[in-house]
């Protein structure tokens, strides 16, 4: 029997304006545990909301960049729940007028597109922070209660975990592209759950799904579904029931592990918030929203192939990743070749990057920098080869490409004089390879350009070396 | 013919969180029932397209500037939790 | 005879020219607490060292500077579901008690503060607001200065009694279903409730959110007037609070009621109303006329669905507003708790009194899931057909009026096992609260058990003008706040 693999994702987005949701306190992560709190965040008794305006100019352009329609009536709800990370006991939330729905990103996976639907997009407060220790007791930070939230919720059109990577590593990239979120899953500024069943293909009914919780990474919600996929179709093969379960991808085992079976659906008793008043956003306000929201990727990268003539390999990799995408843009605007400035980034820099865990605005590398550099290699100041070693200088500390090629004595020889003396010389004690080049041994050329790159520390200009040993064997 | 269960009584005082003995769920299941009994009358209303009144005042969009304030440290933060630690506050785990 | 028998304006001048001290105005209190509080027992705390404190301040700016508000130096009291900075809260709630500092002053209370009044303590009530007759608080009953046999209305009982008793001269309560307005109307004092989103409910503990306002209790209608001028007004930590002129009540106290429409709801004056009650709320409407004022009979047609719909609501907010109190951050932590679930369950179970837990639970109910609609969403539904009741009187009439309570005080005790009797007390100010207007409970006389009777008079939203010139035309064509209790031998 063949299977049909189902996968919704629903991802948490922190989004980051200076205050918090709904009180004043500082919206920072990594603070002191309990020092960006305030009556409040601890949910004390007579306290009120008072919603940040931003958060809904936020949230309403996450919801503008995934296609969403924007909601003109909207409100918040309370969601009701005990837990000592959660002070009211209850999470303002939306429930049924959500701030965006209707929406789509479309990915691309083995080449081909498709499109994603986008159920809804809400906003809500998150939670403070929970510690387990050992001894029986919990500790617990409120710092992040508060910090504004958007909730994005797919439709279920993911078909495998391949897609659902694709579909994460999209959206990440276009809630970056805003300018709303860092997304920063190792700090907890998005977070994703993922649902997944299977069905006999063909079959018009969903099966039983299973939810994917505590998921760390994006590979790790790829791994995780993988899995699952395969557990659910070992277990349905074998004749066994699926339970609705929440379960948890242990990465050490690289197998998902049972947290807790559902049972029945969760009785939050959502009412509307008597203490918020509800949202009118009219056409005005939206469109302003509108107007704010930059380029996104799609749109970038089609400019990038349109009017950069980039090929579309360079312009998917570029605007992949908003900040390189930015320093690309950046290097051209500095006067780089446009080719070149590509090349380098998706290149030399794009190792660099991963060899040493770095994102590209944590190098010492400017755009203006290798702008530069790239025009030393165009004026042919320096070769490719010599470039490699200003480009080692320029990534790990910095600098002026020019005075590292002038304090360096990098500048290649193009003196021809000075040149045909060098390479004179190297004849001179070489005359076993003179015969072997006359003798149709062209491997010999290739060692008296070595030995004359040598002589210079690789400061010749290669194409006028080259001429130069032709002409002085012509003449022998 | 009763509007509440002791059942029921037993899974709404475990959503609120309160613990109730068998004695007190009788008693409750009789009071709310009472009160629900009573509440049954608005059936009467035929409510049909009526909108629900969750503010009686026509108030929108009030919201404040995205401006940072401190307001207590992180002793005060603590000053009332019965149990703390590290600066933080102490609670039993899920389970014992 | 009472320092605080004079009028405001009279003691500002004595102590404007230094004949009187802020502290003598204490003493005053203090010495009347210490006299009648056994018997009333209208105090949870007393402020005495914090307001002596004070007074010694505000002694040293007397006479340093014309046109000091009215309030400058005088004693006020605090129903004890606001929150003040560093003086015990706890909302007459075991879960609350000693193991709770608010860290803050509610909006009211900073803006008393800066009016230079003087808090001398903080006042009993039913836990969390839950009751008509005080005898919800989870430390004692207070009891009505008129009869101590009898309650004082809840659940600002004591705000009410603390006032007719003498012990402060006024008192800030606060209304969801009338707990202002009830105990006025038992004690004889004035209450009104202000228009929803007229006062700032930062720092209220809330019961029921859409519901909750706070208000003042005093003994005659300027000087609640002029309390309802010095704490009203937008406070842009309330979402809810309208951001609304507020005008000078006092200016309005014309004594003229001439051109007043008054409604008088058949509602109001048909079952469940004692004969003693429909009659005193009959002579004020004859008072009115006297006064030139017309009156009609109209129709309140929802208004006997007020108070199933109102237990609906209030207690689903209620259940979401009171699961703060879980054992975390603040208040009572069951010491049998040995894991999570019983932190959450015993600390509330020990600490929530039976009313609490009923309307919490009742309110979980109405809320979960299968029942929403049904009870929740249908009680909001009615709700809207109330406020439309009121919108279409108030098209063509000032003011509503008719009696507060359908009877006066009963006694401690009587109604303690029925909740369903307990909850009848409020059918006549439920819809006040419901419909968001502002309603203001005065004396209109006595009953042959001399217990007080409260007339009630209900305004348009944000028209306390209104309510305040026809509460005040009425108190001085008549004595009836003029008469006091006899208490502690002293009066």
């Amino acid at each position: 029997m063949n299977f049909e693999t189902i996968i919704g994702i629903e991802v948490h987005v922190e989004l980051k304006t200076a205050s918090k949701i709904f009180s004043p306190s500082p919206n920072m992560f990594g603070d002191e545990p309990n020092t960006n709190v305030n009556p409040i965040d601890l949910g004390y008794p007579g306290v009120l909301p008072v919603l940040n305006e931003e958060v809904i100019n936020y949230a309403m352009k996450a919801a503008m960049a995934l296609n969403c329609d924007i909601a003109t009536d909207t409100k918040f709800d309370r969601k009701n729940y005990f837990y000592p990370d959660n002070p009211k006991a209850y999470q303002i939330s939306q429930f049924d007028q959500p701030l965006g729905e209707n929406g789509y990103i479309d990915i691309e996976v083995d080449g081909k597109t498709k499109r994603i639907g986008i159920t809804r997009l809400h906003v809500e407060e998150d939670a403070g922070k929970l510690t387990h220790s050992d001894d029986g007791y919990s500790l617990v930070d409120y710092n992040r209660q508060g910090t504004p939230l958007v909730e994005i919720v797919s439709e279920p059109d993911i078909r495998s975990p391949k897609e659902a990577y694709a579909y994460l590593e999209k959206l990440k990239n276009i809630i970056q592209y805003t300018g709303v979120s860092d997304c920063k899953m190792e700090e907890g500024s998005l977070r994703a759950d993922a649902n997944i069943s299977i069905r006999p293909i063909g079959q018009e009914e969903f099966g039983t799904k299973t939810e994917l919780k505590n998921l760390n990474s994006f590979s790790f919600v790829q791994k995780g579904l993988e899995f699952e996929e395969q557990r659910q179709e070992k277990a349905l093969l074998a004749g066994e029931e699926i339970l609705q379960e929440t379960r948890r991808f242990d990465e050490s085992s690289k197998k998902t592990i049972l947290m807790r079976v559902k049972e029945g659906s969760d009785d939050y008793r959502y009412f509307p918030e008597p203490d918020l008043v509800p949202l009118y956003i009219n056409d005005d306000w939206k469109e302003r929203i509108r107007a704010e929201i930059p380029e996104l990727p799609d749109a970038r990268k089609e400019r990038y192939v349109k009017e950069l003539e980039l090929p579309e390999y360079d312009a998917m990799v570029l605007t992949n990743n908003k900040d390189l995408s930015d320093f690309f843009e950046e290097t051209i605007n500095a006067g780089a070749d446009v080719k070149q400035a590509s090349n380098w980034l998706m290149g030399e820099v794009s190792a660099y990057m991963n060899k040493n865990y770095k994102e590209v605005h944590e190098l010492a590398l400017t755009p203006e920098g290798l702008a530069k550099m790239i025009k030393l290699i165009e004026d042919g100041t320096i070769s490719s080869k010599i470039a490699k070693k200003v480009f080692a200088e320029l990534v790990e500390n910095g600098g002026d490409p020019e005075k590292i090629v002038k304090d360096k004595g990098l500048v290649q020889i193009s003196d021809e004089g000075q040149l045909r003396e060098i390479i004179t010389g190297i004849l001179d004690e070489n005359p076993q390879s003179i015969e072997d080049y006359k003798n149709g041994k062209d491997r010999a050329l290739g060692f008296l350009v070595g030995q004359t790159m040598k002589a210079t520390k690789g400061q010749a200009n290669p194409p006028m070396v080259n001429k130069i040993i032709l002409e002085e064997i012509e003449k022998r | 013919m009763s509007r509440i269960d002791k059942e029921q009584v037993k899974h709404v005082a475990h959503l609120a969180r309160l613990h109730v003995s068998e004695e007190e769920a009788d008693k409750f299941t009789k009071q709310l029932d009472d009160i629900i009994s009573m509440a049954e009358q608005l059936n009467e209303l035929d409510t049909e397209g009526v909108e629900p009144t969750t503010h009686v005042l026509d108030l929108k969009n009030v919201m404040r500037k995205d401006e940072p304030k401190k307001w207590i440290t992180q002793d005060e933060a603590l000053k009332n939790a019965p149990e703390k630690q590290d600066g933080q506050i102490r609670v039993p785990s899920i389970l014992e | 005879m009472s320092l605080f028998d004079h009028k405001l304006s009279e003691i500002q001048e004595w102590l404007h020219n230094k004949e009187i001290s802020v502290n003598d105005l204490l003493d005053e209190a203090f010495k009347r607490i210490e006299e009648v509080d056994g018997e009333v027992k209208s105090f949870l705390t007393l402020n005495e060292e914090g307001a002596r404190e004070r007074a010694k301040e505000l002694d040293e700016l007397r006479g340093t500077k014309e046109g000091r508000g009215l309030l400058f130096g005088m004693p006020i009291a605090i129903k004890d579901n606001i929150v003040t900075k560093g003086l015990r809260t706890t909302a007459a709630s075991q879960i609350l008690d000693n193991l709770y500092d608010p860290l803050y002053d509610a909006h009211v209370v900073q803006k008393l503060n800066d009016a230079e009044s003087v808090t001398v303590g903080k006042l009993n009530m039913d836990e969390f607001a839950m009751g008509s007759s005080n005898e919800n608080s989870s430390y004692f009953p207070t009891r009505n200065p008129w009869n101590t046999d009898y309650v004082p209305g809840g659940s600002s009982g004591a705000s009410a009694a603390s006032v007719a008793a003498g012990e402060v001269p006024f008192s800030l309560g606060s209304d969801t279903g009338g707990s202002i307005r009830q105990p006025a109307a038992y004690c004889g004092v004035v209450g009104l409730k202000p228009t929803y989103g007229r006062v700032s409910r930062f720092g209220l503990i809330a019961f029921a959110s859409s519901l909750d306002q706070i208000g003042p209790l005093t003994r005659n209608v300027e000087d609640n007037a002029y309390i309802l001028e010095t704490i009203a007004g937008h406070d842009k930590m309330d979402s809810t609070s309208a951001n609304v002129d507020v005008p000078k009540y006092t200016e309005a106290l014309t004594g003229d009621v001439k051109d007043l429409k008054i409604a008088v709801p058949k509602e109001y004056l048909g079952e469940g109303v004692s004969e003693e009650v429909k009659t005193a709320v009959q002579n004020a409407i004859k008072e009115y006329e006297k006064m030139g004022a017309t009156w009609e009979e109209v129709t309140l047609p929802h208004s006997k669905y007020a108070l199933s719909t109102y237990y609906l609501i209030s207690s689903s907010e209620a259940s979401a507003n009171l699961a703060r109190f879980d054992g975390v951050r603040y208040g009572r932590r069951s010491e049998k708790a040995e894991n999570m679930l019983d932190m959450f369950k015993l600390s509330r179970s020990e600490g929530f009194g039976d009313e609490v837990k009923r309307r919490i639970m009742l309110g979980t109910f109405a809320l979960s899931s299968g029942y929403y609609d049904a009870y929740y969403k249908k009680a909001q539904q009615v709700r809207t057909l109330i406020k439309k009741d009121f919108d279409d009187i108030f098209e063509n009439y000032d003011v509503i009026i008719g009696p507060t309570t359908p009877t006066p005080a009963f006694k401690v005790g009587e109604n303690t096992d029925d909740p369903l009797t307990m909850y009848a007390n409020d059918i006549l100010t439920i819809p006040v609260n419901l419909a968001g207007v502002p309603g203001i409970s005065v004396p209109c006389g006595f009953s042959s058990e001399g217990l007080p009777i409260g007339l009630q008079i209900i305004g348009k939203h944000f028209d306390e003008s209104t309510v305040y010139r026809a509460a005040h035309a009425f108190e001085q064509a008549t004595d009836y706040h003029k008469q006091q209790p006899s208490l502690g031998g002293a009066q």
